[in-house]
């Protein structure tokens, strides 16, 4: 799943533009699913057909990621950024970032700031693409990019931008790969804009009006230096969401999980989020209700550019999560 | 001019019936059919010409931002808090008309002989400022106006050349934009027209309406910041008042749909019509609530800039509003289902 994740993880595709990565993915699942479609907003679905007498399952990954969007262009060339979901200035001075068009730029710091000492805001970063006037520039307002760092490797470990989500994109992906048959109707959503309030797979949801629902995500760790304390660590398998600040996992579904992870063998830790949420949270309150969980897979540095995960982790997801659709 | 009918009538969110009259008397002769829903939209149809017609929600508030009675002082004074978004810096000397009955009222502040040093370079709190309709009594203020009682800013049109000026252009010209579209000729497709309310307190009127209208694609059409003014550094204006219409490509409630984005930008380019784009990341819209009605709707928000919204008494200009209402008229009659594909 190396390859998978390096490609996934290397493509354009912040919340909103994601036509680039939608692309990299329908090529992906195209031989794999019974029917592809695209929805109104832009999720991507692929459908693997059941006997008919099954559920209606979904299983969501998110395709977008985080980025920033060009808000001005001064008479020098440079761009002033607003950003695209969670974006954090300490983790983008000094950082590049890349367009659709292939421009790369560099982020700068202001000289003059008013205490140095303060992390910076967004508003005293600007771009530079190496223009020289407002008219030379190779992009404008409204234009968006991604932030750029090579893939690597080190041991079990994968580090990488945007691993939320395509390490999620990827789960399903391979979990679509490898489910021979299920009597279930399970539809794999590739969902846009998470990263900007949960959009694209509220609106996915709405339309497959599904009996069960799971996301599958990243997690933040407690496992670094001085960090918060949160029970999750990279490599010691998913973590089976209970809460976070968006929902609490239907208790239904986060026994399935714990249940088959038990009954495979399967290495899963239990997760408590207090800060963030997934499209979970978004699908639980989807017409009457629709009974929800998260699959997280344990990330660290999550919304910097070298997110980190634990290739066992990722393996181990592909495994419960085929348990879970098969037990369902 | 349906701008100044539109712009002189008084709407504050949830109080939308004087603005909603004038609406229905524009349009009717206009459309083939429309109601009023439980909300108080207005939703108003318009068959099209074309066949396996695309259903396109256009959408409008009706509302304004306002302020509402929450209680009295000894004195008589009414004390109030807003509706939707109102810096309070920009009330002490505001002239306003106060219930159903359009009671003159004024909002006082003590006289600058008598302010402290200090007291000078503080912002007021609306828990600090009264509304004054001439009550001596604590029970006449009430009888006057009962708590819940609307308060609406009593600014009157008026036009100064190439700008006009007046209250709650946000959003009546993007009601009278709509209205003008409903006035026009037919479209291929069915225009399915919300004219809504309550979007100034959280988009509510738009919600309803776009999953009754469960619409193909949907565009909000707005009175929208322009802060073209001397700064302090150079950043972005959000957007400035003679470029001509702002079209949105991202803002805190929605990203606009690129396929929708290039309808507009190409026919804007095509037919030399002046356009900016809103600098991103600012403001919301009814979209915001739209695109995520039912399975998801495309969207994208076109605007009249105006300068100093959510006041008593902003300005726009009218080569923007034609602009835009041109930009509209052509975009649409371009847009076909292969537009979505």
């Amino acid at each position: 799943m190396r390859d998978l994740i390096s490609k996934l993880t290397g493509a354009f595709g912040p919340s909103g533009a994601e036509e680039q990565i939608r692309q990299v993915i329908r090529a992906k699942v195209e031989p794999l699913a019974d029917e592809i479609r695209v929805d109104p907003l832009g999720s991507l679905i692929a459908h693997k057909q059941g006997n008919g007498e099954g559920k209606r399952i979904l299983l969501d990954a998110h395709m977008d990621e985080i980025g920033v969007m060009v808000s001005y262009v001064d008479e020098k060339g440079f761009a002033r950024l607003t950003r695209i979901g969670g974006v954090f200035p300490l983790y983008c001075v000094g950082g590049r970032v890349a367009f659709a068009n292939g421009t790369v730029g560099v982020i700068g710091l202001e000289g003059k700031r008013k205490d140095p000492n303060k992390a910076p805001k967004l508003e005293e970063l600007y771009l530079d693409v190496g223009a020289t006037s407002r008219d030379d520039c190779p992009i404008g307002v409204g234009d968006q990019a991604m932030f750029v760092r090579p893939f690597a490797v080190q041991g079990t470990r994968l580090i990488s931008k945007a691993m939320d989500d395509r390490v999620g994109c990827a789960v399903l992906i391979e979990t679509l790969r490898r489910l021979k048959s299920t009597p279930h109707d399970v539809y794999f959503v590739f969902a846009v804009q998470e990263e900007v309030g949960l959009r694209g797979a509220r609106t996915s949801a709405y339309g497959i009006d599904p009996d069960l629902a799971i996301a599958v995500d990243v997690t933040t760790t407690g496992d670094t230096p001085e960090s918060r304390p949160m029970a999750v660590e990279l490599g010691q398998g998913p973590a089976i969401k209970v809460k976070d600040s968006g929902m609490l996992a239907h208790p239904a579904v986060r026994d399935l999980m714990v249940q088959q992870a038990k009954k495979a063998k399967i290495p899963y830790q239990l997760e408590v989020l207090e800060r963030g949420t997934t499209d979970a949270a978004a699908m639980q309150l989807v017409r009457a209700g629709v009974p929800a969980g998260c699959l997280s897979i344990p990330c660290r540095y999550v919304h910097s550019p070298s997110e980190m995960v634990d290739e066992r982790d990722v393996e181990n997801s592909v495994r419960l999560l085929l348990e879970v659709v098969q037990a369902a | 001019m349906i701008l100044e009918e539109l712009a002189n009538a008084i709407g504050v969110s949830g109080d939308e019936g004087d603005v909603r009259a004038i609406v229905l008397d524009a349009v009717r002769e206009h459309v083939d059919d429309f109601k009023v829903d439980t909300m108080g939209n207005v939703l108003a149809f318009k068959r099209g010409t074309g066949r396996n017609r695309l259903r396109v929600m256009l959408a409008a508030h009706m509302d304004e931002v306002g302020l509402m009675v929450v209680g009295y002082n000894g004195d008589g004074f009414l004390q109030v808090r807003t509706v939707g978004g109102i810096d309070p810096r920009l009330l002490p000397g505001a002239l306003l008309l106060v219930g159903p009955e359009r009671i003159p009222g004024v909002i006082g502040i003590k006289p600058i002989h008598l302010l402290e040093p200090d007291e000078r370079d503080k912002a007021p709190k609306i828990e600090n400022l009264v509304v004054d309709v001439g009550a001596k009594s604590k029970d006449e203020a009430k009888k006057l106006a009962p708590p819940g009682t609307y308060i609406a800013f009593a600014t009157r049109f008026r036009d100064l050349g190439p700008t006009v000026s007046g209250k709650a252009f946000d959003d009546r010209a993007g009601c009278a934009v709509l209205v003008e579209l409903l006035r026009g000729e037919r479209f291929r497709f069915d225009l399915h027209a919300a004219f809504t309310v309550q979007e100034e307190v959280g988009l509510r009127g738009a919600r309803v309406a776009a999953y009754t209208i469960e619409p193909d694609c949907a565009f909000a059409l707005e009175g929208t910041i322009a802060d073209d003014i001397p700064k302090e550094k150079e950043s972005s204006p959000t957007t400035a008042l003679g470029q001509g219409p702002a079209i949105t490509v991202m803002d805190h409630s929605f990203i606009a749909d690129r396929r929708l984005l290039q309808l507009l930008t190409d026919t804007a380019q095509e037919l030399g019509i002046p356009y900016q784009f809103k600098q991103p990341g600012i403001g919301g819209t009814d979209a915001g609530a739209i695109h995520l009605a039912r399975a998801g709707v495309p969207s994208a928000t076109v605007a009249v800039p105006c300068r100093y919204i959510h006041s008593p008494v902003a300005l726009m200009s009218l080569n923007d509003f034609n602009h835009t209402v041109e930009l509209m008229r052509e975009s649409l009659s371009r847009l076909t289902r292969r537009t979505l594909k």
